[in-house]
């Protein structure tokens, strides 16, 4: 059987001791899967090691057919502050996804901007094709990059914190999205709320230098503990609800 | 009739000179400007004048001892920035005094009076040679050929390197060359401006363009047509009234920034005002 992605004793870092140490993970169809961890904990360095950016001190990643290519990864990068004074449109925005699968010089045909309007339409942004982003709202925004990490329909999409900073009425809606993105695409979203993305996603994998995977999606206080993990129990009942250790 | 084709080859270099600056400093302006490099810029235009120096005193073309040191500096900081050895502004600072004191040591120690040390500062259209054109003329053909080509992957690496990373491995190549390329456009246009104002002259068009347009392409345009425009009307006016040349191309275009920011405001505040308008109806 082929994973989607498959990590196999992977350890990283960035010349000191190793940020993340003997990763093993496999990733199927149609998974979502949400990494949690303390700051530090090595999050961020999985998603690099991953998406190339970051080579492994040890170990290997192996993309589906056991390819080493990684022109099916669609990513959305912590939202920043960023530059939102750049003289750029949310259609260009959208339309840099494509470039994994052009070279440098690559131009965009006139089939790739059709698709960037429709993937700006499908994402509820109709009309913004041509706004800047400092016209929108940090939410426009945040779907504005959601829509360039899918527009090459990848088969997995990475997220790292993409509900940081966003109001909780665009979050519900974000996962709604999700939720219709995961039919088509596994999704690994990293993030350091696990309160937050426990009724969304479908199992976890705790990280602080080791990974844990747990594919039932509920995590129990002791195994938090021994991970290092912030200390929460998640629980899904009728109404899914969160648990704090006494504070 | 000397005296009439005099003139008449000054306002052809002038005129010359006015469309291959506008068209480099619109080009390399949008991408300093949209990059926030607007000082990385400066540190590049102080640095060369060491170039300029060195150049004087070896007997050398100063042009081209300018170039050295202003791409060497430039690809120098970015290099420094990249790998986390040194704090950027702190290199740039550096590199900027170096620059000017390497300049003045040198000069000082040419022998004989060196004339065009004020053109250098503050440029003037009549120290601009036949070749610092046909210089300008083919670094604005590269800038376009280069900008036009590489169009998508300039525009995703300035907008954001870290995603940009992700789909190219070129990313570094991009920076260094887009960074090469700034520093020649700067130095071979400080015969213009000269290198106190050189900078202004690629960052004010841009500024002006970005009051009215939001897409790249439009901004490199109209920054080409207001530095044109701008560079024109300082030419002219410097003409006429016996002023210098690189002084009043700046100052034209900071009143020409100044008119057009108020006109944004206005333009802005306009379209407020019909929308509430409308919609107390």
């Amino acid at each position: 059987m082929s994973y989607i992605l498959e990590i196999e004793s992977l350890s990283a870092g960035y010349g000191g001791p190793p940020v993340i140490e003997n990763v093993n993970l496999k990733v199927d169809e149609n998974d979502f899967i949400g990494v949690i961890g303390p700051n530090g904990g090595g999050k961020t360095t999985l998603i690099k090691v991953i998406l190339g950016l970051l080579k492994p001190g040890s170990g290997r990643i192996i993309f589906h057919g056991g390819s080493t290519d990684r022109t099916e990864i669609g990513y959305l990068p912590q939202m920043q502050e960023g530059d939102a004074g750049y003289p750029v449109t949310v259609k260009d925005v959208v339309l840099s996804g494509l470039m994994i699968h052009k070279n440098a010089a690559g131009r965009m045909t006139r089939n790739d901007r059709k698709r960037a309007t429709e993937v700006i339409e499908e994402l509820g942004l109709s009309g913004l094709d041509g706004y800047s982003l400092s016209e929108l709202s940090g939410g426009q925004r945040q779907r504005v990059f959601l829509g360039r990490a899918v527009i090459g329909s990848p088969r997995l999409l990475l997220l790292d914190e993409p509900v940081n900073f966003v109001d909780s009425e665009f979050e519900m809606g974000f996962y709604e999205k999700l939720a219709e993105f995961n039919k088509h695409m596994a999704i690994l979203m990293v993030s350091h709320d696990v309160g937050t993305i426990s009724s969304h996603v479908k199992s976890f994998a705790c990280i602080n230098r080791t990974l844990h995977y747990h594919p039932s999606g509920k995590i129990t206080n002791d195994q938090l503990r021994s991970y290092g993990c912030p200390i929460q129990l998640v629980t899904h009942g009728e109404v899914p609800h969160t648990v704090l250790q006494k504070h | 009739m000397l005296q009439g084709l005099l003139e008449y080859s000054f306002i052809v270099k002038g005129l010359l000179g006015a469309v291959f600056t506008s068209i480099t400093a619109g080009l390399a302006g949008t991408y300093i400007v949209s990059r926030r490099m607007v000082f990385l810029s400066g540190g590049i235009t102080h640095a060369s004048f060491g170039g300029i120096g060195i150049g004087h005193f070896a007997g050398i073309n100063p042009v081209a001892g300018a170039a050295v040191f202003g791409i060497l500096s430039a690809l120098g900081v970015e290099y420094l920035s990249d790998s986390h050895k040194m704090r950027e502004d702190s290199a740039i600072g550096i590199l900027w005094a170096l620059g000017m004191a390497t300049g003045i040591i040198f000069i000082y120690l040419t022998p004989g009076y060196s004339p065009n040390l004020m053109s250098y500062l503050f440029g003037s259209i009549l120290t601009v040679t036949n070749a610092d054109l046909i210089a300008l003329g083919i670094m604005a053909l590269v800038l376009i050929i280069y900008f036009s080509l590489f169009y998508r992957t300039i525009l995703y690496l300035s907008f954001d390197e870290a995603y940009a990373r992700t789909f190219t491995r070129h990313a570094s190549l991009f920076k260094y060359i887009s960074t090469a390329l700034i520093a020649l456009t700067i130095v071979l246009n400080i015969r213009m401006a000269g290198v106190i104002l050189v900078l202004s002259l690629l960052t004010i068009p841009p500024n002006i363009a970005m009051l009215f347009t939001r897409t790249y392409p439009r901004v490199v345009v109209w920054s080409v047509i207001t530095g044109f425009g701008g560079t024109m009307a300082g030419f002219t006016v410097s003409y006429f009234a016996g002023i210098p040349t690189g002084a009043t191309i700046i100052f034209t275009l900071v009143v020409i920034w100044a008119l057009c920011r108020a006109a944004a405001v206005f333009l802005k505040r306009n379209r407020r005002l019909t929308k509430i308008n409308i919609s107390t109806i």
